[in-house]
């Protein structure tokens, strides 16, 4: 069964971002990997929603991440090497209360392996709102979004620089949340300096649609947080922060350095 | 057994959305959506040009050396019982197949004005094959290569830098083939518009299946003919009763078996027993296509062990798993040991050091020989052994110190 655009209801995560960026907010969405650092990890939710985050992105690590640079590479593997699992991290997740919009971000096949419907209903119960499925792209997605639509879980699609201008409203009409725009033509990771890509995606994205546009990839630092979101509606930054903790840093640096994000974002 | 679904279609082209039954399709990061569309739409423009296709064809035989021959093996034959026939891919330029896939692949990414190849290698048959046509062709090439492969066949490595590419070490994960993918699939997402990956089996995102089995049809097709004539429309009406090859990712053994799956032919795929991705049945999703994947109860991917650096993948093609599951080819597991028993019978009856890949093919030929008796038996014999008699000779000294420095 399917469920068409027109019957479909903006959920949790849609409803909280639209209220807070059409009240003036920059959106801030900080990653974490489920499972790194182990024990730790999971006081991050709630730490990085303490000092401001709008939702937050939870990593389930998987064995080929074909969409991530070393900084997640690694964060992944450690979690792997430690035993972590999906069922294990959703069960973390269930534990905590953020008061915020939870999303799972992982490769479909963990979803894929563990069922569609199970997927979703396992995600509902650990209180996640949405999925980020990266190399589910919208000619593959129909089969699990509408098992997602079904059971109120949002999922989130990327546009990537490489779309031509009319694949851009076919993946608008089918991302629910928001639209999550890639910053560049690569893999996640850290760069010096902002691309340009980043705002050239982020203006293509609120030409083209009313959902929030939020940028990621190649977004590592407060002022280049702040730069984007002069377009965008917010970001998401991942590297930097699981950087800051496999250099040795704590999960309290971790959490300054979001509040830090939220500072900049505040200042535009 | 059951009857052979011999109907035209079966092998045919995938549908519109790369589907070969419920095998393949596209699950790639967006950003590559535009890149993997582009490709598909420049193999259909050049697959249906004659120009392209003779300039494939003149190149196959002028550079690679094609058609290769079939051999009967007499000797074999007389030992195990049945006819043995072996489809001489060993023979070709670069020792294996694996040069019938780059020379398409490279002329079409010429054709598409791309100035770089990029490649993943396991034993690094593929990427001294990729090297070797970036080299004729003048195009820049950079080849992934696990940090554990490098150090077992540290020869090709040393090869493919002679003939001029780049060889990056894959530093992730389990450092072997699967990881080299992976590396070269992120060095595709970065660099997708002045790159063109040329991927070395038939795995991957739509096109890459289709297309690679489309460049290995040449095994099939020659095959076909060569037997017809070597057997005689008596025996059979000129076809094999088995055609056998080993799988991995399966290039060499789609190759062959296209040439036979409108016949009554059977078709038998030999796999490593701990890279059994058909045998176990398991459907996932990994490095762009659906199709059998070894994993965990989580969906982790898993490593796959063999004696064979080639065949040391956890996937295999999806059109593998689609004629898997309707029937039309079987697989079979073999043993490490088996295959080195195959090794040394295949050189010492007949001349011919196969590689360990085809040896596979050999080693269940051999367990299957109450079942093959007095039927014709053809065997693709993938590539050539040079590249594993150090290997081979470690394994039967029984030097335990040089295997564990060649698989690290």
């Amino acid at each position: 069964m399917t469920v068409t655009p027109t019957t479909w209801k903006p959920g949790t995560l849609e409803a909280s971002l639209r209220a807070k960026r059409d009240a003036g907010q920059k959106l801030l969405l900080p990653y974490v990997t489920g499972g790194y650092p182990i024990n730790d990890w999971p006081r991050l939710i709630e730490g990085f929603a303490s000092v401001g985050a709008d939702a937050i992105e939870i990593g389930i690590p998987f064995s080929d991440p074909v969409m991530d640079g070393p900084t997640i590479q690694e964060a992944s593997s450690l979690a792997l090497g430690e035993g972590s699992n999906p069922a294990a991290v959703l069960a973390e997740v269930a534990k905590t209360d953020p008061g915020i919009p939870l999303i799972a971000m992982t490769y479909y096949n963990i979803c894929f392996h563990m069922g569609h419907e199970r997927f979703a209903s396992s995600l509902k119960e650990a209180g996640i709102s949405a999925a980020i499925l990266p190399d589910l792209p919208l000619e593959e997605v129909e089969e699990w979004a509408a098992v997602a639509d079904e059971h109120e879980i949002e999922t989130v699609l990327l546009a990537a620089p490489t779309a031509p201008d009319e694949r851009l409203p076919r993946i608008v009409s089918r991302s629910r949340g928001f639209v999550y725009g890639v910053g560049l033509v690569g893999i996640t990771g850290e760069r010096a300096e902002l691309a340009s890509s980043a705002l050239e995606m982020a203006r293509r994205l609120k030409d083209t649609t009313d959902l929030p546009v939020v940028i990621g990839i190649g977004v590592s630092s407060p002022e280049q947080a702040a730069e984007v979101a002069e377009v965008a509606d917010g970001v998401v930054v991942a590297s930097a922060i699981i950087r800051k903790m496999l250099e040795g840093g704590t999960p309290e640096d971790a959490i300054s350095f979001v509040g830090e994000l939220r500072a900049a974002l505040d200042g535009v | 057994m059951t009857a052979i679904d011999a109907s035209p279609s079966v092998m045919g082209d995938p549908d519109e959305n790369g589907r070969f039954g419920r095998f393949g399709g596209r699950y790639v990061p967006e950003t590559l959506v535009p890149a993997c569309a582009e490709l598909e739409d420049a193999f259909r423009e050049a697959w249906s040009d004659p120009e392209f296709i003779k300039e494939f064809h003149d190149l196959l035989r002028d550079y690679a050396g094609r058609p290769s021959p079939v051999t009967e093996c007499h000797n074999l034959s007389a030992e195990l019982g049945f006819r043995v026939l072996l489809k001489r891919e060993d023979l070709n330029h670069t020792g294996s197949h694996k040069i019938n896939n780059v020379l398409g692949q490279a002329l079409l990414a010429k054709r598409m004005g791309k100035t770089r190849l990029v490649a993943e290698t396991g034993a690094g048959q593929h990427g001294v094959a990729t090297a070797t046509a970036a080299a004729l062709l003048g195009m820049e090439c950079i080849v992934f290569m696990g940090e554990v492969d490098m150090k077992r066949q540290a020869l090709n490595v040393f090869r493919m830098r002679l003939l001029g590419s780049e060889v990056r070490a894959a530093m992730s994960g389990s450092r072997t083939l699967k990881d080299a993918v992976n590396e070269a699939m992120r060095y595709w997402v970065a660099a997708v518009e002045s790159t063109y990956y040329c991927l070395g089996s038939v795995m991957g995102p739509h096109p890459y299946p289709w297309m690679v089995r489309e460049f290995h049809r040449v095994i099939g097709n020659e095959a076909r003919e060569q037997c017809a004539e070597l057997l005689g429309p008596d025996s059979n009406g000129g076809v094999p009763d088995v055609v056998v090859a080993c799988v991995g990712g399966g290039s060499n053994a789609i190759g062959i078996f296209s040439g036979f799956a409108d016949t009554n032919a059977e078709l038998v795929g030999a796999e490593p027993s701990l890279g059994a991705a058909v045998g176990r049945q398991v459907p996932g999703v990994v490095h762009g296509s659906m199709s059998y994947l070894m994993q965990d109860e989580f969906g982790q991917v898993q490593e796959a062990h063999s004696v064979s650096a080639g065949l040391d993948y956890p996937g295999v093609g999806p059109e593998h798993a689609h004629l898997a599951e309707i029937g039309r080819a079987r697989y079979e597991p073999v043993t490490d040991s088996e295959v080195i028993e195959a090794f040394q019978l295949m050189s010492r009856t007949e001349g011919i050091i196969p590689a360990l890949e085809p040896a596979h093919g050999l080693a269940w030929m051999v367990k299957a020989k109450d079942e093959l008796a007095g039927k014709t038996v053809l065997l693709n014999m993938s590539g050539r052994g040079d590249k594993d008699v150090a290997q081979v000779q470690a394994i039967l000294d029984g030097d335990v110190e040089a295997l564990e420095m060649m698989r690290s």
